[in-house]
């Protein structure tokens, strides 16, 4: 462990920073066509901000990461460049913004995943997710659905559940392997369910969906922006979504609480964090550009075509992200520590 | 049919806008220069160009980012035989008879014939996702856990074929490939396996880091240890393109491999892996002189390239009508549409018919274009081959590096691949091939994935690998495969084979 750690920083020094330098040269190109040429009184931000995504390019954190960053950049007057440092469930990427330098340029998305499961799932995890980071604010919120192959016997959610009650040991649950958001939240369900599929594990939530449609499983518990097409075009079967209100990119998809399981509420929120020991006011300016981000039109379209929930007023402040850190902490450690499961 | 035309006239509305084609040919320029670039690969190309795609219209930003994704297949083969180096998974079997050709002062012939092969793929599978791609995306969802992992069974037998000299040596370095696919968190438990202690290695080995290493680390430390003459390209350039009777030569493997890239680019799980590795042992097989492979066969080089570029379009049909990513870059797609707006899924034929149309058909106007670019580029990157190695092999390991830790934004991935290169070095030099390490590396993950995957859903019987048709098939093929080559007969050719 500790041999690890000393390895990986020996050469990570030297290479980072060139490759940092390079890309610092390159934007700073750009900031000058910009038309903010930035002087070293300036208020933050005076150069592009690196913001960590702990995931691959392209996935749903990415994603709402790459759509938020847009218009942040336009309000804070420099580049938000995203960094996509992958690995171990996202727990890689977060370790390396956890140690980064809290002046408010390096910041990052972390999610449910990393910032509520982690701690259950990563015994050796280097960071405390409430701990360790200064709060900036909480991004979307993305609700979580549970689909079944097409031709499913059940004809609604509760025939569903007592489908899966009486018949536990035939159904398979798929899921895009240990620690990632569709584990951790059919983990919940399973155990408010009181029941023990046999689970399959695949490696994304591609694959897992391809056999779902092909009906070699029969169901499984994934983000809305995962789902929502392939239920539309007929392919899958949605049951229910894990929300209290339904949601206006699937209207016709009822609520768990509709079901009959109103205590299976939950949802994959993203949202910003910076290292611990970040100025207040830089924390309160990024804070302000996320706000403004999801106040304008054309972001709020695109984060709520993706069947995203927006936070409102209350829900915006640093200190209700580290509520929710806390309260999510709580929340999954004991039900993840139960299935004696390690993330990936 | 005349569906089939309409719908074309719409994509080609579409594609051949002057904004679109200025993209297109922009894609397929930055795909083929990333593509011959060792180590830096589509990937972090297309994360990089995200941003300035947010403000064209969706489709014209589709149609940029995929080519500089089949540009990068195009690019990475000229790598592969000018300096043994495969950039992609697909190019390795490039580097098996494209670099000795090279060395034979033949390399304009390899590259011509690859974009010869590539374009006539290219054209043909294009037609194959205008035509078929919603009937075969169907057939791709019967394809479960058990016919993948009968349809890796049948790859690794394919190892037996690619090699070319000791058999057990061979068999050595396909098991070292699929325990090296092992390596990292278990896919049920999470449990780190093989790992040392080390976090780098918990996610596995990336592909770039082993092949960078075992072909391009390994490829200049050779170069340096042997002191060796450059090739004389100096003096033999020779011809520039291929001539009738490399053409004619090619053709076969051309359509053969096109016909196997197409259906394999079409499964989940990137079987398109698998298209250039199988169109290699098929065209070898067919060989009146199987001998000749291994040393510059022309049909070595041919074959696979036009499997690969078929694999790489056909790829398109699972994400363009049901939403999923057979791959990585394709996965980065998803991203890409999701941005703009438009979710991946079945019902975008339907509904954004401009967009699904007009990226089919720019994708056989960036093959046009890859040709028209990459023609008159063969003497230019010939030429290459006369940059002095103390000017070449630097280069080459920067961009290795700069290229890994593109990919993951990962140092240790870095220290990786050089390990790798030392490994890759040693195993040369005791007379050990790396190809088909690497083939059992590829097919290492999916084939355990898809072993436990069957396994669970049957509980643990393994009646269903026999009793479903299509998988009970793979494997009959696979045992056949292994017979033949294994015949007393058969292993004397061989073994006279070795002996010359």
């Amino acid at each position: 462990m500790k041999h690890s750690a000393a390895t990986s920083r020996i050469p990570r020094l030297p290479l980072l920073k060139r490759w940092r330098k390079l890309r610092a040269v390159a934007l700073g190109a750009a900031a000058c066509v910009w038309g903010t040429v930035a002087t070293a009184a300036d208020p933050f931000p005076t150069k592009p901000i690196t913001e960590i995504v702990p995931f691959a390019a392209g996935g749903p954190t990415d994603v709402i990461a790459r759509i938020t960053g847009e218009h942040m950049s336009k309000v804070l007057g420099q580049q938000i460049v995203i960094e996509n440092v992958t690995g171990a469930g996202g727990t890689t990427g977060i370790t390396r913004g956890a140690q980064a330098k809290g002046d408010g340029y390096t910041i990052m998305m972390g999610h449910m995943g990393t910032h509520a499961a982690a701690p259950a799932l990563y015994p050796k995890l280097k960071y405390n997710p409430e701990k360790d980071f200064e709060p900036i604010g909480l991004a979307v919120g993305t609700p979580i659905l549970i689909v079944a192959k097409k031709d499913f016997p059940a004809k609604d959610f509760k025939e569903f559940v007592a489908y899966l009650k009486a018949n536990q040991g035939k159904v398979n649950e798929a899921h895009a392997g240990v620690g990632s958001v569709s584990f951790t939240t059919c983990t919940l369900f399973d155990s408010q369910l009181g029941i023990k599929p046999a689970r399959v594990a695949y490696r994304g939530t591609g694959p897992a969906l391809n056999d779902l449609m092909g009906g070699q499983v029969d169901y499984m518990c994934d983000q809305i922006v995962n789902l929502a097409e392939q239920i539309k075009g007929g392919k899958i079967k949605a049951y229910a979504i894990a929300t209290d209100q339904r949601s206006p990119a699937l209207p016709d998809v009822p609520t768990t609480a509709e079901g009959g399981m109103p205590q299976f509420q939950v949802s994959a929120w993203n949202a910003l964090f910076a290292p611990k020991g970040t100025p207040k006011e830089v924390v309160a300016k990024l804070n302000d550009a996320l706000a403004k981000a999801l106040d304008d039109a054309t972001t709020r379209k695109r984060l709520l075509d993706l069947g995203g929930i927006l936070p409102d007023g209350a829900g915006r402040t640093p200190g209700a992200l580290g509520d929710l850190v806390k309260k999510e902490v709580a929340r999954w450690t004991p039900i993840l520590k139960a299935t004696g499961a390690v993330g990936e | 049919m005349s569906d089939l035309v309409h719908n074309l006239q719409l994509g080609f509305a579409t594609s051949l806008s002057l904004l679109n084609i200025v993209l297109c040919l922009g894609g397929c320029l930055i795909g083929t220069l990333i593509g011959v670039l060792p180590g830096i690969g589509p990937i972090a190309t297309i994360a990089m160009l995200l941003p300035i795609t947010f403000n064209v219209d969706p489709t014209s930003a589709l149609i940029m980012l995929a080519g500089i994704y089949y540009g990068a297949q195009y690019g990475g083969s000229t790598t592969a035989i000018l300096v043994n180096i495969p950039g992609e998974a697909t190019s390795v079997v490039t580097v098996l008879d494209g670099h000795p050709m090279a060395r034979q002062g033949r390399a304009g012939i390899a590259l011509g014939i690859a974009a010869i092969g590539s374009f006539i793929a290219g054209t043909i599978s294009t037609l194959v996702v205008a035509a078929l791609g919603v009937p075969l995306s169907e057939l791709a969802l019967w394809f479960g856990p058990p016919e993948y992992f009968s349809l890796m069974v049948l790859g690794l037998t394919l190892a037996i074929v690619l090699v070319q000299g000791s058999l057990l040596k061979a068999g050595a370095m396909v098991l070292l490939g699929l325990l090296l696919s092992t390596v990292g968190a278990d896919l049920e438990t999470g449990q780190d396996r093989l790992t040392f202690g080390f976090d780098e290695l918990s996610d596995g080995i990336d592909f770039a880091v082993l092949a960078m290493g075992l072909f391009g680390f390994a490829e200049v430390l050779r170069n340096l240890q042997s002191f060796e003459v450059q090739p004389q390209v100096h003096t033999t350039i020779g011809r520039l393109l291929p001539s009738r009777a490399d053409f004619k030569q090619a053709l076969g493997p051309i359509l053969r491999g096109t016909g196997l890239g197409s259906i394999l680019g079409i499964l989940p799980g990137n079987g398109a892996v698998l298209a250039p590795f199988a169109s290699y042992a098929l065209e070898k097989r067919l060989a009146d002189d199987s001998s000749r492979f291994g040393r510059g066969a022309i049909e070595g080089v041919a074959g696979p390239e036009a499997a690969n570029n078929a694999g790489a379009q056909t790829a398109f049909i699972p994400l363009l009508t049901l939403g999923i990513p057979p791959n990585a870059v394709m996965a980065l797609m998803v991203g890409a549409m999701t941005i703009h707006g438009i979710i991946p899924g079945p019902q975008v034929i339907n509904n954004r018919p401009d967009l699904f149309w007009g990226m089919v058909t720019s994708m056989w106007i960036g093959n046009l274009a890859l040709l028209a670019i990459n023609l008159p580029l063969v003497g230019l990157w010939v030429r290459l081959l006369r940059v002095p190695y103390r000017l070449m092999f630097p280069a080459i390991l920067i961009f290795c590096c700069i290229g890994i830790y593109s990919i993951n934004n990962r140092p240790g991935d870095v220290l990786l691949m050089a390990g790798f290169g030392i490994v890759g070095h040693s195993l040369t030099r005791l007379g050990f091939e790396p190809a088909p390490l690497l083939l059992g590396f590829v097919l290492g993950r999916l084939l355990e994935e898809k072993l436990r995957q069957a396994l669970v859903l049957s509980r643990g019987s393994f009646l269903p690998f026999v009793t479903r048709p299509v998988s009970c098939g793979l494997l009959i093929v696979a045992v056949a495969v292994l017979i033949i080559a294994l015949l007393p007969a058969v292993s004397k050719k061989r073994a006279q084979v070795s002996l010359t």
